[in-house]
Parts: structure tokens; C-alpha cells; sequence
């Protein structure tokens, strides 16, 4: 298959993990990645087991789903219950639990929910189905975010009364800032997002570098991808010398694709977001721009919803800022299995936990 | 949720265009790469191709990034 062959070619894999491993330190480095896709390649793989000694790799908050809060859940789910209201959304948010309940279960007890492969594809339900009121989950960073954006704006052209959003997408580069500003938070290096990287460009995290000193290497999805990421950083450490080198020349560019990120910049404006375990982070958040607030469900209705809650002793706060492996929470494969998920990054396929649980 | 597929661009019609993926074929939006062709391989996610993918083999990146230094 083209695009997909050659990167998994074994002579071309053995030649980078014996350069990888021809690295030593004497000291630990942590390697973060950002990208629920990074986490499960790399577990699936097995390639945070061929890296050289001293250095770990760690997941951070590059899952959408695991980084949605409790509350944007509950929220989901009282508007699903509302006579009339059809939730439209990506597949990774049905099992994943909110405080009282899932959208799975919900959509059990006779709730409207459809699962869409496209935001597109939820306003052609709604075209479709004008006596009922359609809402679409609008999560995900920022390789979602544009293709949302040009459905609403899509909305609005078609004069659509009956399609929302419940705006939840966030955006990566405040997220890494916000963490590298953590004191308990110590990453060596960024394994960069591939496909939020084709839109943003890699020019949008040269403040890592230039401000605080860390590597960063972005990076496709094959094994051979990951591996020629993780030697940029781990050379770039060796040099002393800092920057973000560009892996995935196949598809990111310096600059993104900027016809994206102009949809994405007329339809949304930033706002302070909260990411389940980090808190809120200034601006790491898309709210509605003044001349498509209308699609906001939330200015249609008033949702009410309880106090959220979080369940006692997840530890998915601590996993998501890679302060610890999910090996190390006291639920892990007991209270909390991907059958029975007690958390975020255990539901989701691309949560640190799962990939934890699935491949070790 | 960005996992992105590389798709083969088999007809366009307007905005949108037909891609195949390993023998199975869909539409997909081109409202984010109104530049993309018949014959390019794109990536899509969601429904929308996001990227239109350099002609760039392993061995290719390999050599250049070796050359650049960067691996
Ligand atoms: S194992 Fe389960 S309970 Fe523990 S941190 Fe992961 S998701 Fe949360």
C-alpha cells in the first residue's frame, strides 16, 4: 500500500533502531508525544521498549477524548435528553463515562444518538430531517477542528436552523506551553503531532525551542516515523542545540495548510479551555466567532446540568501531564479495564491507559 | 482521533471528490485543499483531505533527513 509499506520496511526499521540505540545518557530523559495516534503506534509496536537506556517515553494530552471534561460530557448527555434533539458524534465519545452516565447508556434508554464518520455528514442529516434539532460534538485538536469549521460555515451558506454545535475543540500549542510552564512537569523532548502538525505547520511550536530550550522532532504514524522522531530529539539533546526538526516531510510543512487555518480562524475565536486533569488553560480553547454564535447550542437552550464529579482515585489527571504510567494507578487493570472503564484514557482506544492495558 | 488515512483522489466533482483506499472508495471533502487533482494521494480525516501527500518514499526521507543531519 502505498505511503504505508515503506515505512514499516524491516531493513529500514533495524537501521534506525540500532542508530536509536547507539545513543547513551547518564542521566533519565523523558520524550513526551502528544497524539493519541503516536500512543497507540508506539505501544503496538513496541517502540518505547527499543530506546536506550535512561530515556522513557511518556504520553501527555494528546488524546481529544481523554482531555474532554467531565462536564462538556454532562452537558452532552442533558441535551440528549431533551424531546427532539438528535446528538450526532465521533465514535470515541460514546463509551467514555461523564459523571452519571454515558452516551452509550443513554443512547440505550431511547436517547437520538448517531455515531458520523464527518461533521458533514451530520448536516446532511439535518438537512434531511428538519423537524428535529441536530447537535454535533465538536471535540478534537486542531486536524478536527477545520473540517468543523467548514461545516458550520457550510450551515450558515445553506441557511440550516436546525444544526449546532456544542463547541469543545482545543488547540495544542497553549496546551505544551502550559505544561513545559508545570513545575511538576519535566519533558526533554516533544514528539510532535503529525496531522495536527499538517495544519498548524511546524513553525507554530518554535517557541519550545527558542523560549524554553526543549527539542522537538514532529513526526508521522509508521514505526519508521516514531523512530526517526525520537533520534532528532534525542541527537538534538546530545548537540545542545535546540530547534524543531521536521520528520514528516511527506506531509507537514512549515507553514500548515493555510487555507485550513483561515476557515478555522473565520469560524472560531480562542477561549480559556479546561482539560480534564490539567485545568483550565488560557486560550487553549474554540468558541463560536460573533457571526456564527447562532450555531451554538448553547445560546439556543439553557443546559442544565449537575455538579460534576470525577471518579475517586483515577488517576488520569497525573497520567495525562506523564507525571505517572498508567501501570502505577491502584485501579489499573482491576477496578479499571477497557470493559469496564473507570477513566478517560482507559475508554478511549487512544488513551494511555488502554494502549497500556492492550499492548503493555 | 487525528489518525488520518492516505487516499488516491479518482474523480473530483466540485468541492468534493471521490478517493479510494485500499479498494474501498468514499467522498471526501476538498473545502480545506481546493488545490488537490485526480492522481494525488491526500490525507483524510473525517471527511475532509487535509493534506495533499509529497511524493516522498521512506528511503527518500531517510536519505534526506540523513542528509540534513537531522537522524
Ligand atoms: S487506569 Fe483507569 S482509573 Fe487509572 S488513571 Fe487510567 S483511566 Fe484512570
Amino acid at each position: 500500500m502505498k505511503f504505508v509499506d515503506e515505512f514499516r520496511d524491516s531493513t529500514v526499521i533495524r537501521e534506525l533502531v540500532e542508530k536509536l540505540q547507539n545513543f547513551s545518557f547518564a542521566t533519565p530523559v523523558n520524550i513526551m508525544e502528544v497524539c493519541g495516534t503516536h500512543t497507540v503506534s508506539i505501544h503496538r509496536f513496541g517502540l518505547h521498549r527499543v530506546l536506550p537506556e535512561n530515556v522513557k517515553h511518556v504520553s501527555g494530552p494528546g488524546c481529544p477524548v481523554c482531555v474532554t471534561p467531565n462536564e462538556y460530557l454532562d452537558m452532552a448527555i442533558a441535551l440528549a435528553r431533551m424531546e427532539g434533539f438528535v446528538i450526532t458524534t465521533f465514535g470515541d465519545m460514546m463509551r467514555v463515562p461523564g459523571s452519571r452516565s454515558s452516551l452509550e447508556k443513554e443512547n440505550a434508554s431511547g436517547a437520538d444518538i448517531r455515531v458520523v464518520y464527518s461533521p458533514m455528514d451530520a448536516l446532511k442529516m439535518a438537512e434531511n430531517e428538519k423537524d428535529r434539532t441536530f447537535v454535533f460534538l465538536a471535540v478534537g485538536f486542531e486536524t478536527t477542528a477545520p473540517g468543523i469549521a467548514a461545516t458550520v460555515k457550510e450551515a450558515k451558506k445553506l441557511g440550516l436552523k436546525n444544526f449546532y454545535i456544542l463547541p469543545g475543540n482545543k488547540t495544542m500549542p497553549q496546551a505544551l506551553k502550559a505544561l513545559i510552564d508545570d513545575p511538576e512537569v519535566k519533558i526533554d523532548g516533544f514528539l510532535l503531532p503529525g496531522h495536527v502538525s499538517t495544519i498548524v505547520g511546524s513553525n507554530e511550536y518554535r517557541f519550545i525551542p527558542e523560549d524554553y530550550g526543549i527539542p522537538c522532532a514532529v513526526s508521522g504514524f509508521e514505526p519508521a516515523d516514531i523512530l526517526m522522531g525520537f533520534i532528532s530529539i534525542l541527537r538534538q539533546i546530545k548537540e545542545g542545540k535546540p530547534s524543531v526538526e521536521n520528520t514528516y516531510l511527506r506531509s507537514v510543512r512549515p507553514e500548515g495548510n493555510i487555507v485550513a487555518k483561515a476557515i478555522m480562524k473565520e469560524v472560531f475565536v480562542p477561549c480559556d479551555s479546561e482539560w480534564r486533569g490539567i485545568g483550565v488553560i488560557p486560550d487553549s480553547g474554540l468558541d463560536l466567532a460573533p457571526d456564527y454564535m447562532d450555531f451554538d447550542i448553547r445560546r439556543k437552550v439553557e443546559i442544565e446540568i449537575e455538579e460534576p464529579v470525577e471518579y475517586p482515585g483515577c488517576r488520569c489527571g497525573e497520567v495525562l501531564k506523564g507525571l505517572v504510567l498508567p501501570p502505577e494507578c491502584p485501579l489499573f487493570g482491576k477496578v479499571c479495564t477497557p470493559e469496564n472503564p473507570v477513566g478517560a484514557c482507559m475508554v478511549s482506544s487512544e488513551g494511555s491507559c488502554s494502549a497500556y492495558y492492550k499492548y503493555g | 482521533m487525528c489518525l488520518g488515512v492516505p487516499m488516491k483522489i479518482v474523480e473530483v466533482k466540485g468541492d468534493s471528490a471521490l478517493c479510494e483506499f485500499s479498494g474501498s472508495k468514499r467522498e471526501v471533502s476538498l473545502k480545506l485543499l481546493p488545490e488537490a487533482k485526480v492522481g494525488d494521494y491526500v490525507i483524510v480525516h473525517a471527511g475532509f483531505a487535509i493534506q495533499k501527500l509529497d511524493e516522498k518514499d521512506a528511503l527518500e526521507t531517510l536519505k534526506m533527513l540523513q542528509e540534513a543531519g537531522i537522524i
